[in-house]
Formats: structure tokens, C-alpha cells, sequence
């Protein structure tokens, strides 16, 4: 019998680097701590905000169930940690507060894919391939081993979850659990959340499959023409073919480069043939 | 035979000859791409293709129906090879049956020509000093690379 499953949203960053209260940020007039703990609560019993013991009268965080901190400069491995001490029969789903571009399928996905007899259940970040700690679900036997990992001094808890019995997933929205940290961040999510995403999948061939380390993929993406999606792809990979010397295809046609994605598009950027 | 195709095994001219046999033709015309050891100054060992075949096989039924309408003649079908190649192998056949030899050989010739340029089809060259670069993409995409001439096969 699984442990019952209870939700933890991390509230107590410092934001140096916003320079203001992240669970604040209000995207479409909701604030960021307010959306994650809506989210969790329409999927598990209970959902607790991690908060440090200066935080815990602040008001907006004052409206929900807390848990204060005992550890001082420990990071989020602290809320993790307080949340197992207090609960301690209790499984936690993990979440920071600061991921604009969640979604429930992410959230779904993650507590369908849940393994209890492993030590915890994440995804595996579709930036650089290792554990999203703060969107996971820690059992309760992971609490021993996350004391002894920081008893041995350790306190990152990506390196926690790539060196325990963790269960890794891959993630349905590769931007989901992209975070904010700086006010240029907070400006970009907004203009994503304000413009229609769009789910397309894309292959890639030859040099761009190389360049790309991968054959497909599927992402939502902001871009409104297959132009600005390569754009945005090369951002992220290390293309050498700048959009002049490609062709695209959608849906396995020719298209101009300034065709409007739709969803379900299947996007192929073309490099230059070289048949015969 | 269907118009365009991709294989992975070797190509045998002599069967698709045979298919494109048609009693009311006088005259046959196909071509052959072969692998050959070198390419621009480098020795090449082996090749690689790859296409975007679902594309590719549209485009390449296409080209294939636009020469037989534009020159008139019987029959005409392509064979693309895919995957690794080795030197002397063919990588792509034409074949042509026409009525008479001139729409034959302009037919054959516009087919390869437009399979070269049109179809999402790629080829990465493995060299005899252990180098590989995909052909038209490397070199062109350098930051800054020096004048060259760019392949014309």
C-alpha cells in the first residue's frame, strides 16, 4: 500500500536574484504560490508551503497550511526535510513555486508514473538530462538517506535524487519546469503565457539530427511560424545552418518559412540535399 | 513497379530494367549514381544516406510523373539507395522506356537532376583519414570559411 501522497510547495527561496518576492509574481492576476498550491490541491488530500521561520506570518503565505523550515542555508533540501519530519508516514510531491509553465499534464504524468517502492519518482530535465528535483514525489523511505546526504555535507538535490534509487521519467512538456529566477525570465513567461502555445513535433536529419542529439521531439512552443521556431531551436541547439540554407516541410510538404504552426504540426527543418 | 523508391538492399539494374519493359517502347535509357573514392580533393572510404522519406517519396513520385508528361515517354521509375554505402555500389537508378531514344535520355536526364536538388535525401562522406562531414552542409555553415566552390554532385 502506497503511502498517502501529500503535496509541498516551496515558498522559501530568498529570490536575490528577482529582487522580489517570487511566489508574488502574478501571471494573468494569479500569484505563482497561489497557481501551485490550486494545482496540487485539485490532486492530492492535503498541500502544505514551505516557508523559513521569518516567512511565516507573511500574508500570502499565511492563507495556506505551513511548514517552517529548521535548517538555515540548506536550500530547498530544508522544506523537503521539515516536511518529512512532520509527516513522517507521508510521501511529499515536490514542487517549486516558481514554474510559471507547469501544466497538469506534467503534474498527471508524474503521479501516474509514481513508483513507491523506489525512493522517489522525477522527471529527467529536458535541458541537460539530469533529476528536476523540485517537481518529484520523495517517499517517505527517502528520508533517511536524504539526512545522511546532508549530514555528509551534501546539499544539492539534483545530485540527491541522480545518486539515490530514483525513478526518472521524461517530461510530456519539455519548458514545464523551466523556473524564473530573474526579472528578464518573469518577461519572457509572461509574453509565453500570453501568446497561444502550440504543440508541434519536430524531426531532425543529418547534421541538424547530430547537431540536435536527438530525432524527435515534440515541444509546445510559443513561435508563431516554423521561422520562429527554428529560431527558438537554435537558441537551445548548436546549429551551424543559419534558416537561409534550410527549407521546412510541414506535414510532410514543402511550406513557406513564414507558414502559422497549428497543433499537431509535424515540423521538418530541411539542410541542404545532397541525393544521387 | 512503384514510380519512386527507397531501399536498403543493393540495387539490381538488370530487374528493374525488366519491369519498365514495355513492347510498344523502342528504346531504353537509365542511369546509374555510383560511390564513388573521392570527392573534392578527399578520399572517401564509405557513404551514409538518409532521407526524410515520407517527403522524399511524394516528391520523387512527383518528379517521376512531371518527366513523363513533359517528354512523353512510356515508362519511368527511380531507386534511391539509404544507409551505408560502399565504394562502386549504386546509390541511385533511373530507367526510362519510351518509343524513342531523344525523350528517353532528356527524360532520364531531368529525373536525376531534379532527385538531386528537390528530394530531402543527405549523404555524410566517412574519409579515409577518419573525418565525416554531411556534403553541401558543412563547409557552407563554417562561421567564416574561405571561398569555395560548391560540389556540383
Amino acid at each position: 500500500m502506497a503511502a498517502p501522497l501529500y503535496g509541498l510547495v516551496l515558498a522559501g527561496g530568498r529570490s536575490s536574484r528577482m529582487r522580489s518576492d517570487k511566489a508574488a509574481l502574478t501571471y494573468q492576476g494569479e500569484a505563482q504560490l497561489e497557481r501551485a498550491v490550486r494545482l496540487l490541491g485539485g490532486l492530492l488530500p492535503r498541500v502544505f508551503v514551505s516557508v523559513r521561520a521569518d516567512q511565516a506570518e507573511e500574508p500570502l503565505r499565511a492563507r495556506f497550511e505551513r511548514i517552517v523550515d529548521r535548517h538555515e542555508d540548506l536550500g530547498p533540501i530544508a522544506g523537503v526535510l521539515a516536511a518529512q519530519a512532520a509527516h513522517p508516514a507521508a510521501a511529499w510531491l515536490v514542487l517549486a513555486c516558481d514554474l510559471p509553465l507547469l501544466d497538469s499534464a506534467t503534474l498527471d504524468t508524474l503521479l501516474r508514473e509514481r513508483e513507491p517502492g523506489r525512493l522517489a519518482t522525477a522527471y529527467r530535465s529536458s535541458h541537460d538530462g539530469l533529476p528536476e528535483p523540485l517537481c518529484a514525489i520523495y517517499e517517505p523511505a527517502s528520508a533517511a538517506a536524504l539526512r545522511a546526504h546532508v549530514a555528509a555535507g551534501k546539499r544539492c538535490p539534483r545530485k540527491f535524487l541522480a545518486s539515490a534509487d530514483a525513478k526518472l521519467i521524461e517530461e510530456p512538456n519539455p519548458r514545464a519546469l523551466d523556473n524564473i529566477n530573474t526579472p528578464e525570465e518573469y518577461a519572457r513567461a509572461m509574453t509565453t503565457l500570453t501568446r497561444p502555445a502550440t504543440r508541434v513535433s519536430v524531426q531532425y536529419y543529418a547534421l541538424l539530427r547530430e547537431q540536435a542529439g536527438r530525432r524527435e521531439e515534440t515541444l509546445v512552443t510559443d513561435a508563431g511560424t516554423a521561422q520562429e521556431l527554428y529560431a527558438q531551436l537554435a537558441q537551445r541547439y548548436p546549429f551551424t545552418l543559419p534558416a537561409q540554407m534550410l527549407r521546412v516541410a510541414v506535414n510532410a510538404e514543402f511550406v513557406e518559412w513564414d507558414r502559422v504552426l497549428k497543433d499537431g504540426d509535424a515540423v521538418v527543418f530541411i539542410p541542404p540535399v545532397a541525393g544521387g | 513497379m512503384r514510380p519512386f523508391l527507397f531501399t536498403g538492399a543493393p540495387i539490381e539494374g538488370a530487374a528493374l530494367r525488366a519491369a519498365l519493359a514495355d513492347p510498344g517502347c523502342g528504346g531504353f535509357a537509365s542511369f546509374e549514381g555510383w560511390v564513388r573514392d573521392h570527392n573534392e580533393g578527399a578520399r572517401v572510404q564509405r557513404l551514409e544516406y538518409e532521407a526524410y522519406e515520407p517527403l522524399a517519396v511524394r516528391e520523387g513520385e512527383r518528379i517521376v510523373a512531371e518527366a513523363i508528361a513533359r517528354f512523353g515517354v512510356a515508362r519511368a521509375a527511380c531507386v534511391h539507395r539509404l544507409g551505408t554505402l560502399q565504394i562502386g555500389e549504386v546509390a541511385v537508378w533511373v530507367g526510362v522506356s519510351s518509343a524513342h531514344r531523344d525523350e528517353a535520355f532528356r527524360a532520364c536526364r531531368y529525373i536525376i537532376d531534379e532527385v538531386k536538388h528537390r528530394l530531402p535525401i543527405w549523404k555524410k562522406e566517412h574519409y579515409l583519414n577518419g573525418d565525416s562531414g554531411w556534403v553541401n552542409c558543412e563547409r557552407c555553415a563554417a562561421p567564416a570559411h574561405p571561398e569555395h566552390a560548391h560540389p556540383r554532385d
